[in-house]
C-alpha cells in the first residue's frame, strides 16, 4: 500500500534542521554568516583604491555560494557522524536525492542575509547588460550546484567529523585561496596562473569579470569557462547521485 | 512478518559480525540479547536499510530490505544506537522534523507530535533546548519521535539505555501498548527489559543466534529449574543432575533440578559457604546460553567436595 508522501514537507524538514533551528535559537549565526563573503571584498576593494569592487562584488558572489557547497560538506557531516541523524533518515521515505535538495536549499536559506547585501551592493555598483544579469544568475548557480554536489559526496565519504574538517580545508584552498576570484586573473604571475586554472572557481570568475567589464576575453575563451563550469558541475552531480553512499557496504 | 534467512556481514576489514543468522518473527515485540560487539546493531541497520547484508535476505511484510529498499523505508522507522539530539532544537522541532522529513502532511504533523510528547511525558518540555535536557529525556525525544510517525515497523537500538528505573518502566509502558498496532525489534543489555517486554527473546552472541523463543520456550532450553550461585571460592563437585557454569562475576552457579537442588544446598549449609539459591532467571538463561558449561578439570576433584 503506498502512502501518499508530501515531497515539499520532506525538503522543509531538511530546511528545519540545518538553517532554521539554528537561525531563530542562535541569531549570531546570521551575524557571522553575513560577514564571511566580506572580509577579502573589503580589503580588496581597499587596497585597489575601490577600482576591484565590481569584481570583487562578483568574486564575494561565487564565494559565498562555494562556501555553501563546503558548510554543507561539514553540516552534512556533522548531522551523520556526530547525531548519527542520517541514518535515521535513510531509514525513512526520504531519499537521498531529497535530502541533498533539502539540505542545498538549506544552505542557501542559510547564505540569504548575505546575498541579499550583496545584491544591493551588485545593483549599485556593478553596471551589467540584462543578458550580463542572467549570466552571472547562472554562473552562481553552476557553481553552488557544483559546490554541494562535491560538499555531499565528500560528507558521505566521512565516518568521522574529524575527516571532515580536513576535507574542508583542502576544498577551500583549492576553490577560494587559488583562484583570482576577488581580482582579475592577469594580477597572477604567469606560472602561477596555470595552477589557478585547476580550480573550476577561476572559470567562474572569468565569466564574471568578463560580465563586470573589468577585463575581457576572447568569446572563445568565455565559451571554454561555460564549458568546464557546466561540465564540473554535471560531473559532480551525477557522482552525488549515483556514488554517494547512501546506505552503507 | 519479519524474516531473516542465513544473513551473514563481513565488513570490509574482515570482522565477521553475522554469521548465518536465521529466523522468521511474528510476534509484536521481538527483543535481541548480546554482548557488546555481538552483532546486535549490524542486524538492525541491515534490517533497517542502513547497511548491505553479505549475504542472506530479510524481509519485512515480504518486501526485500535490498530489493525493494523504497517500500521497506515507507513502512520502517529506526532510531540508532548513538544518536545525539541537536541541542539547537526543543523536542517539539525534533518531532516535527522527522514528520516532514517522513513526508507526513503538514495538518497532521501538530496531532501527532502531540500525542508522542505526551505519551512519553516530553509535552511539559517540549519548547525546551534539547541542550537542557537530561540524558534520559534526551533519549525519550527520540523514542518520541519513531512514535510519532506512522511507520509499522519501529527498530530501537537500545531505547533504554541510560535511562532511570522509573523512565525506563514508562517508556516499557509505551512500548506494550505501542505493539498493538506496530511490529517492534528491539536490542538491549538488560535481561529485565527482555522480560518485560518481549514476545520473543532472541540471544545473539559472536554474529550467531544462540536462541530464539518466548521467555518459557528458553527456560526449556536450559531444561533445570534451579540456579545456585556459589559466592565463595571454592571447588566443585559435578552434580548428579545439572551442569556448572561460569556466572556473572566469575563465580561458579549450577544450573540443576529441584532435588539436587535441595541435597547440594544442604551440603554448602554445612560447610558454611556462602551462597543463593533461586528459581532460574533470565540471566541465568543467557549465562547457559552464551557461555559454555565450564570444562570438567575446573571442577577439581570429584572425591572432594571443596
Ligand atoms: N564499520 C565497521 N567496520 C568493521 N567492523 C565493525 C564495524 N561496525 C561494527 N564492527 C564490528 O562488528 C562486530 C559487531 O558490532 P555491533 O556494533 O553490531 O555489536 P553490538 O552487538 O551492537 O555491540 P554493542 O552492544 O556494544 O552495541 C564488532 O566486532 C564490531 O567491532
Ligand atoms: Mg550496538
Amino acid at each position: 500500500m503506498a502512502m501518499k508522501r508530501n515531497g515539499g514537507s520532506q525538503l522543509y524538514a531538511s530546511i528545519l534542521v540545518n538553517a532554521i533551528f539554528a537561525m531563530v535559537n542562535y541569531p549570531v549565526v546570521l551575524i557571522s554568516t553575513v560577514l564571511a563573503p566580506f572580509s577579502l571584498l573589503i580589503v580588496i576593494t581597499f587596497v585597489s583604491h575601490g577600482t576591484l569592487l565590481p569584481v570583487a562584488i562578483a568574486g564575494a558572489l561565487i564565494m559565498t555560494m562555494i562556501s555553501a557547497g563546503t558548510s554543507m560538506q561539514q553540516d552534512l557531516s556533522h548531522l551523520k557522524n556526530d547525531f548519527k541523524l542520517q541514518d535515521m533518515i535513510v531509514s525513512s521515505p526520504t531519499s537521498a536525492l531529497v535530502y541533498l535538495v533539502g539540505m542545498a536549499i538549506s544552505e542557501v536559506v542559510y547564505s540569504i542575509p548575505a546575498l541579499a547585501v550583496l545584491i544591493v551592493l551588485a545593483a549599485v555598483y556593478v553596471h551589467a547588460t540584462l543578458l550580463g544579469i542572467v549570466a552571472m544568475f547562472f554562473v552562481v548557480l553552476i557553481m553552488f550546484v557544483f559546490a554541494v554536489s562535491l560538499g555531499f559526496v565528500l560528507s558521505t565519504l566521512t565516518s568521522d567529523v574529524v575527516q571532515s574538517w580536513a576535507f574542508a580545508g583542502i576544498v577551500s584552498t583549492i576553490l577560494s585561496a587559488l583562484p583570482p576570484v576577488y581580482y582579475p586573473i592577469t594580477y597572477i604571475p604567469l606560472p602561477w596562473q596555470y595552477l589557478a586554472y585547476l580550480s573550476p572557481a577561476t572559470y567562474a570568475a572569468e565569466i564574471m569579470q568578463n560580465t563586470v567589464g573589468l577585463t575581457t576575453f576572447s568569446a572563445t575563451t568565455i565559451l571554454i569557462d561555460w564549458a568546464v563550469i557546466i561540465a564540473v558541475a554535471a560531473v559532480m552531480t551525477y557522482l552525488a547521485v549515483k556514488k554517494a553512499k547512501w546506505r552503507e557496504d | 512478518m519479519i524474516g531473516i534467512a542465513r544473513l551473514t556481514k563481513r565488513y570490509e576489514d574482515g570482522t565477521k559480525a553475522l554469521d548465518g543468522v536465521t529466523l522468521r518473527l511474528d510476534k509484536r515485540i521481538t527483543t535481541i540479547l548480546g554482548r557488546n560487539g555481538a552483532g546486535k546493531t549490524t542486524l538492525i541497520r541491515i534490517m533497517s536499510t542502513q547497511l548491505l547484508p553479505s549475504s542472506g535476505t530479510v524481509t519485512i511484510n515480504g518486501l526485500d530490505v535490498v530489493k525493494d529498499v523504497g517500500m521497506v523505508r515507507d513502512i520502517i522507522s529506526s532510531i540508532p544506537q548513538e544518536m545525539k539530539v541537536m541541542g539547537i532544537a526543543t523536542p517539539y522541532d525534533h518531532v516535527e522534523m522527522y514528520l516532514n522529513a517522513r513526508g507526513i502532511p503538514p495538518d497532521e504533523i501538530g496531532a501527532l507530535a502531540e500525542k508522542a510528547l505526551k505519551d512519553l511525558e516530553l509535552w511539559r518540555v517540549r519548547d525546551k533546548s534539547t541542550a537542557d535536557l537530561s540524558g534520559g529525556m534526551r533519549r525519550k525525544v527520540f523514542v518520541a519521535m519513531a512514535l510519532a510517525s506512522k511507520a509499522e515497523v519501529i527498530f530501537l537500538d537500545e531505547p533504554t539505555t541510560g535511562l532511570d528505573p522509573i523512565s525506563r518502566d514508562e517508556l516499557w509502558k509505551t512500548l506494550r501498548e505501542l505493539k498493538r498496532e506496530r511490529f517492534i525489534f528491539l536490542t538491549t543489555h538488560y535481561l529485565q527489559e527482555a522480560e518485560a517486554l518481549a514476545d520473543k527473546i532472541g540471544i545473539l552472541e559472536d554474529g550467531k543466534l544462540k536462541a530464539i523463543g518466548t521467555i518459557d520456550e528458553l527456560r526449556a532450553k536450559v531444561r533445570y529449574p534451579y540456579s545456585i550461585k556459589v559466592l565463595s571460592d571454592v571447588r566443585m563437585e559435578k552434580p548428579e543432575k545439572g551442569e556448572i557454569i561460569k556466572g556473572i562475576d566469575g563465580h561458579l552457579q549450577i544450573v540443576t533440578t529441584e532435588a539436587e537442588a535441595n541435597r547440594i544446598s544442604r551440603k554448602l549449609i554445612d560447610k558454611r559457604v556462602r551462597f543463593s539459591m533461586n528459581p532460574i532467571t533470565l540471566e541465568d538463561i543467557f549465562y547457559f546460553i552464551v557461555k559454555k558449561p565450564i570444562e570438567e578439570e575446573n571442577y577439581g576433584d570429584e572425591e572432594e567436595w571443596w
